[in-house]
């Protein structure tokens, strides 16, 4: 637990759900070294394409009392990622010195095994390369030093237009990401499988109506 | 999931193989302990060629599955962690052992039981990581159910039986009966084991809901987008597609190819004792495992596909 683990925390009460981070973690990723994120018939009737983090969108409760929850998703690199251990060839593993867990995609034979082993569904098979995708936080520029300091982030960190994602380490408990954590009861996605996922949400917060509305006093 | 018809072939192909290959020692050993007549070396040898054949094939139609075939030698490297890794140790090993006892009947060693002894460890050994591969994905529930590893040692025992009885109307009439008995007695109990793991999978309460999915606790939620209109490969790898109607049609399907029709055909069969007609008792079977293992990859539900709520 000492060493160091990065991790994005997603602030769900003020994602807008506007697919910045979607288009900008494309379109980083599609430019590196490990080649295109496959689009397969962009532009025909029925088009595939891979993806390392896409925003979904819920409706929570009953209307007229509901709460539309924008949904961001992307590899949670887990302490325990359970889809590392399955792998035949050693390519999915967990970096030990930052905790990211990532592919060689120069190893992945596209057994498809370490996806059928993530319970979120956020690894994704190159339709065209036939080797396995994921998040890998932007581990080809959150350490390049020709880039200034402060764009040492992940694209999708960088692209929010909300500041709906912190990136840093969770295991310093003086992190922003960690402050964020403890004040905001921030949580892990599908606790109940003990993956331990180092990715955490902030939930929503009841914001009351200032002046309260005079014909109801339930909050909105 | 979407079942692969790659892994399909392989699992039922050299299951049927890794059977036949015990039911040949089985039948050597008591042979030798004066149990049940003893059989010609062509009898062994033919047959562990047949196994060798079948574990082949499924090997070739595991290449299938890969999406770099080219770099399946990666594959034996993880042996520690990983039973996909452990399989692919296995099958060779298996499939030089059944060929090295082939060749001792053919040319008549002394050290014919001591290797089948090993080919048959290496065969339950191999039934063992292929299954694995599937049971220990705590995910899939269906799949990590208790009946898994059971299930796939005893439908590829029933169907070896079945081709060794084939095989011992053609070069040892006397072992026919035998043989055919302990197919039907094996195939009766994968049914029963089949039957358990279907009447368990149907009382599975899924660990994951749409609230620890998302993290919200909420009684109602309900999705609005799944963020893109395409399809990707999340939308196609964990949904196989078919209407419930289409599934419990495979499932009648596979209950009377693999379990019915070899326990009444089997028997009439062996009293024919025509090779042909054996034979034609294992295709009936061995298509009702293709089904069956078909069903077994599909029936099963991944937390994943919670976030696509409107897909399956």
């Amino acid at each position: 637990m000492t060493t160091k683990q990065l991790a994005l925390v997603i602030d769900l009460n003020v994602c807008v759900g506007c697919h910045a981070c979607v288009t900008s973690c494309k379109e980083w990723n599609t430019s590196g070294e490990a080649g295109a994120l496959a689009d397969l018939m962009p532009y025909g009737a029925d088009p595939v394409g891979t993806f390392l983090n896409r925003v979904q969108t819920f409706e929570v409760g009953t209307y007229p009392e509901t709460t539309t929850v924008h949904f961001p998703k992307s590899c949670l690199h887990c302490e325990d990622p359970p889809c590392v251990p399955v792998c035949p060839t050693g390519a999915s593993y967990k970096r030990p010195e930052d905790g990211i867990v990532l592919v060689d995609y120069d190893k992945c034979i596209g057994c498809k095994y370490c996806a059928w082993a993530c319970p979120y569904g956020v690894r994704e098979l190159d339709a065209k390369q036939k080797v396995m995708k994921k998040c890998t936080l932007c581990v080809d520029r959150i350490y390049d030093q020709a880039l200034p300091e402060a764009d040492r982030k992940p694209a999708c960190v960088m692209a929010c237009p909300t500041n709906a994602r912190l990136f840093g380490d969770v295991h310093d408990p003086e992190s922003e990401v960690s402050r964020a954590i403890v004040e905001r009861d921030g949580y892990a996605l599908m606790p109940e499988w003990g993956t331990n996922p180092a990715n955490h949400y902030l939930p929503r917060r009841i914001t009351e109506c200032d002046p309260p509305s005079p014909s109801s006093s339930s909050p909105p | 999931m979407r079942p692969a018809f790659s892994v399909v072939f392989l699992t039922t192909l050299i299951g049927a193989g890794q059977g036949l290959m015990l039911a040949l020692v089985l039948t050597e050993t008591l042979g030798r302990l004066e149990m049940v007549a003893p059989a010609p070396s062509r009898f062994y040898a033919v047959g562990a060629g047949l196994a060798l054949v079948l574990s082949a094939l499924g090997l070739f139609a595991s290449f299938f599955h890969l999406g770099r075939p080219e770099r399946a030698w990666r594959s034996a490297a993880m042996w520690r962690t990983s039973w996909l890794s452990r399989e692919v140790i296995a099958l060779p090993l298996f499939m030089a052992l059944a060929a090295a006892y082939g060749a001792a009947h053919l040319h008549h060693s002394r050290l014919t039981l001591v290797i089948g002894a090993h080919a048959a460890v290496a065969s339950l050994a191999l039934f063992y990581c292929t299954a694995m591969i599937y049971a220990c994905v705590k995910f899939l529930q269906e799949w990590s159910s208790p009946f898994t590893v059971p299930n796939f040692f005893l439908m590829g025992c029933a169907s070896g039986l079945t081709l060794a009885t084939a095989l011992c109307a053609a070069f040892a009439v006397a072992l026919v009966l035998p043989l055919a008995a302990a197919g039907v007695l094996v195939t009766m109990l994968a049914a029963v084991t089949r039957m358990a793991s279907l009447a368990h999978n149907r009382g599975i309460r899924p660990r994951s809901t749409l609230q620890s999915a998302i993290g919200v606790q909420a009684p109602v939620i309900r999705q609005v987008s799944q963020g893109f209109t395409g399809r990707s490969f999340n939308t196609i790898e964990f949904f196989h597609g078919r209407t419930p109607a289409g599934m419990r049609r495979l499932r009648i399907a596979f209950i009377a190819l693999a379990f019915m029709a070899p326990l009444v055909l089997l028997p009439l069969a062996a009293y024919s004792h025509s090779a042909t007609l054996i034979a034609l008792v294992f295709a009936l079977q061995y298509g009702g495992l293709v089904i069956e293992r078909w069903f077994f990859l599909a029936d099963s539900n991944h937390p994943q596909n919670l976030y696509y709520q409107n897909m399956a």
